[in-house]
């Protein structure tokens, strides 16, 4: 397993000169940090690699740190079944400029998934095929799991059938 | 079902049901019918609701629409403490309440870093295989019935509340019980559970037998579902299946065998896989798996070992109540789980396990207080939904029935 | 007593329009399962084999609100779900009753979020209401006799000379 995780930093170095990547291991799982405007590059190339072949996109999601600066990082977990390895992207995302690029390009598993993301947290997608949101109905103005909305709703945001 | 017309749906919606249309029509609708297959409808397993555009009885898009279950889980996990978010996993994929516990406690103890002492991990592969021998049997019951054959899911039913009452002697409850905790389980296995549970095993392979001959060679059944909705495995793996949809692919991928936890590497089973990847072969996968669960409660009910069922570290996991009134130690670490949590390092983890349905992951990032940070949940129906759209081009409404019931979705966990 | 005797010694039976009526009326409640959530496997359990639902004359779970008269709303009923929910209780033909099923629909439940409707007679009327999280097929047969015994009650002329509903204007969604 340790020798899978080095040839992974390595290839990533090797083919990507330019990109500053930060590796980090919390239980015995990688994680690798980089900039947002690089990730649809270095997605494809993790997908299409012989060796590596990450073809199972498990999750797309966001964790809102409630701080000024970098206030989102959008965080992917793929997952290789050849090699039986897990590993985990993620990329920070400001509030100002709330965007980043799809990667549903490269996975289709990611479609829904960002959808998702958008709903709960407000960041889009630059060229996704489809973004509407999911849980919420569409006239809804919030974001519901940013950590400024309250837990009980905003009363009034939701419409109730008279009696 | 109603008949609307397109000024009733939202327009993004009709926006998404009318694209890659190769028609030439003007008015794209005007030969074509919006058809609301409407979250309260007796196939469609739960509240979800699909926008079919029709040509005649043809399927030629389809817009699934979710969210009527949408309680709030990830923003409830963000106020409560590991503890406390016990009886909400029960609620996430509700025909396996079991299998949901032990994953939750799987992620918190991997995140804490404590293991469970062995005899709990093994009640917990029994408890886990339990429920999915439940599931499975709700969704070929559930299933047939669709279709049309009534008889099989009242006897699929009539086994599972066997299984009901060997839950309801475990833990007190038969249905949504939560019966892990962090560093263990509950409470001790009865002798009167294990031997239900043997008493279970060896009855339940000639009554599956007897569902089964009403329907694998029932040629109705056969023509109804063979080649209807067929997926490829690379397709499959694209989309982000996983579970026995996948398996009916072709996809050797289960999570027991590639990441084993609690004691799956010690456990003789196979992976059941059959190639074809139509309807058929996800009913046929899940008839197979619920043998193979057998096998493994087997196996454990002979090797279980005696011993404790709950961790002994008083620092992180809550100590038996003996120890709590007699002992002051004890008691301020009970004070202190109870009313600040489990404090664990900083730093998210995400931890898997095979559910019934497909791949139930969670994703808890913490920043060293009692409750998680962030918690996501990602649910294997949500992504085995996305797949509808696909799987149902081009074939009748009477296929998106069968389509929809192969996949097996259940909306709580769909929606969280 | 029975029908049979009294029917071989005279042949005739009396008794009151209002008994005779509220009599069929209760033996023979068709439900219409509003099944959503986890209280709903329950629902379905309460009419398998072991807790039979069918002797108490539900065998028949229609899914069409206008054959029903009584409507159980088995689970979590959201925002977006009560327009639908209200929706079809409208559809229903009267007289109809309405069964709150667990603790999400009496009250929320353990779900005290943005997103859940903390009790559904902020918008529906409610005639029984279930506690149990999910309550235990016993317990809505329980309810069920209950609705037999308030069905019981009424009297037949309540609903004789009652204005008809308006159209039903489908909403927008």
């Amino acid at each position: 397993m340790s020798s899978l995780k080095e040839l992974i930093i390595q290839k990533l170095k090797d083919k990507f000169g330019s990109v500053n990547f930060e590796f980090s291991e919390f239980r015995d799982e990688l994680t690798v940090l980089f900039d947002k405007k690089n990730v649809v590059e270095v997605c494809r190339f993790l997908k299409d690699d012989n060796e590596l072949q990450f073809k199972l996109c498990e999750d797309v999601t966001a964790i809102d740190w409630a701080r000024s600066k970098n206030r989102f990082t959008v965080v992917y977990h793929i997952y290789s079944i050849k090699n039986g390895f897990r590993l985990a992207l993620k990329a920070d995302v400001d509030e100002s400029g709330c965007s980043i690029d799809s990667v549903s390009s490269v996975w289709e598993t990611a479609n829904w998934e960002e959808r998702e993301t958008y709903d709960m947290y407000g960041i889009i997608f630059n060229n996704h095929p489809d973004l509407r949101r999911m849980y919420m109905p569409e006239e809804f103005e919030y974001y519901p799991l940013r950590k400024d909305f309250p837990l009980m709703g905003i009363p009034g945001s939701n419409p109730l059938p008279k009696k | 079902m109603e008949k609307i017309t397109k000024n009733d749906v939202h327009p993004k919606i009709v926006e998404a049901l009318l694209r890659d249309t190769n028609i030439t029509v003007e008015d794209a609708l005007e030969n074509e019918m919006i058809l609301n297959m409407g979250p309260q409808h007796p196939a469609t397993h739960g509240v979800l609701r699909l926008l079919l555009r029709l040509d005649g009885e043809s399927v030629v898009a389809c817009v699934p629409e979710l969210g009527y279950l949408h309680r709030g889980y990830e923003k409830l996990a963000e106020n409560m403490s590991f503890y406390e978010f016990i009886p909400h996993t029960d609620r996430l994929d509700y025909l396996a309440p079991m299998a949901n516990n032990v994953a939750w406690a799987l992620a918190v103890e991997k995140l804490i870093g404590i293991e469970a002492p062995p005899r709990a991990q093994y009640i917990r592969m029994m408890i886990s295989e339990l429920a999915r021998i439940a599931s499975h049997l709700v969704a070929i019951g559930s299933f047939a019935m669709d279709i049309g054959a009534l008889t099989v899911f009242l006897w699929t039913l009539r086994e599972r509340e066997k299984i009901l009452d060997i839950w309801d002697i475990l833990c007190g409850a038969r249905f949504t019980n939560s019966f892990t905790r962090i560093g263990g389980i509950a409470n001790d296995a009865q002798p009167e559970a294990i031997a239900k549970a043997k008493w279970f095993i060896d009855q339940y392979e000639e009554n599956l037998d007897e569902c089964e001959r009403l329907l694998n060679s029932n040629r109705i059944f056969i023509e109804r579902l063979e080649g209807v909705g067929v997926i490829s495995g690379e397709d499959a793996v694209e989309l982000g299946l996983t579970g026995p949809s996948l398996r009916g692919s072709g996809v050797e991928f289960d999570l027991r065998i590639s990441k084993p936890y609690l004691f799956y590497n010690d456990m003789d089973f196979k992976v059941v896989t059959y190639p074809e990847g139509d309807s058929l072969a996800r009913y046929f996968v899940r008839a197979d798996e619920t043998r193979e669960s057998i096998k493994i409660i087997r196996q454990v009910l002979e090797k279980m070992p005696l011993g404790d069922i709950l961790l002994n570290q008083p620092k992180k996991v809550l100590p038996k109540k003996t120890e709590i009134y007699s002992k002051m130690e004890e008691l301020i670490h009970d004070f202190m789980i109870v009313n600040f949590g489990v404090n664990p390092p900083v730093g998210d983890i995400y931890s898997a396990v095979e559910n019934p349905k497909g791949e139930l992951g969670f994703y808890i990032v913490s920043k060293g207080e009692g409750h998680p940070w962030k918690c996501k949940i990602r649910s294997p129906s949500f992504v085995n939904l996305q797949s509808i759209p696909h799987l149902i081009k081009g074939r009748m409404i009477s296929d998106v029935v069968a389509i929809v019931g192969s996949l097996d979705p259940v909306m709580g966990e769909a929606d969280k | 007593m029975g029908l049979e005797a009294k029917l071989t010694q005279d042949g005739i039976i009396t008794s009151t329009i209002d008994a005779v009526v509220e009599w069929s009326r209760k033996n023979s409640v068709w439900p219409m399962p509003m099944g959503i959530s986890c209280c709903a496997i329950e629902m379905m359990a309460a009419g398998d084999p072991k807790y039979d639902i069918a002797r108490f004359g539900s065998e028949v779970m229609r899914f069409t609100p206008r054959q029903c008269d009584l409507m159980i709303v088995a689970g979590t009923v959201t925002y977006k779900m009560a327009h639908v929910v209200k929706k079809i209780y409208d559809q229903m033909p009267d007289p109809k009753w309405v069964i709150a099923m667990g603790a999400c629909t009496s009250s929320g439940g353990i779900y005290r979020s943005y997103n859940v409707v903390q009790g559904i007679d902020q918008f529906l009327p409610v005639d029984v209401y279930l506690a149990g999280c999910p309550p235990r097929p016993d317990n809505l047969l329980n309810a069920l006799m209950q609705i037999q015994e308030k069905i019981g009650r009424t009297k037949a002329r309540e609903f004789r000379n009652k204005k008809l509903p308006g159209p039903i204007v489908l909403q927008n969604n």
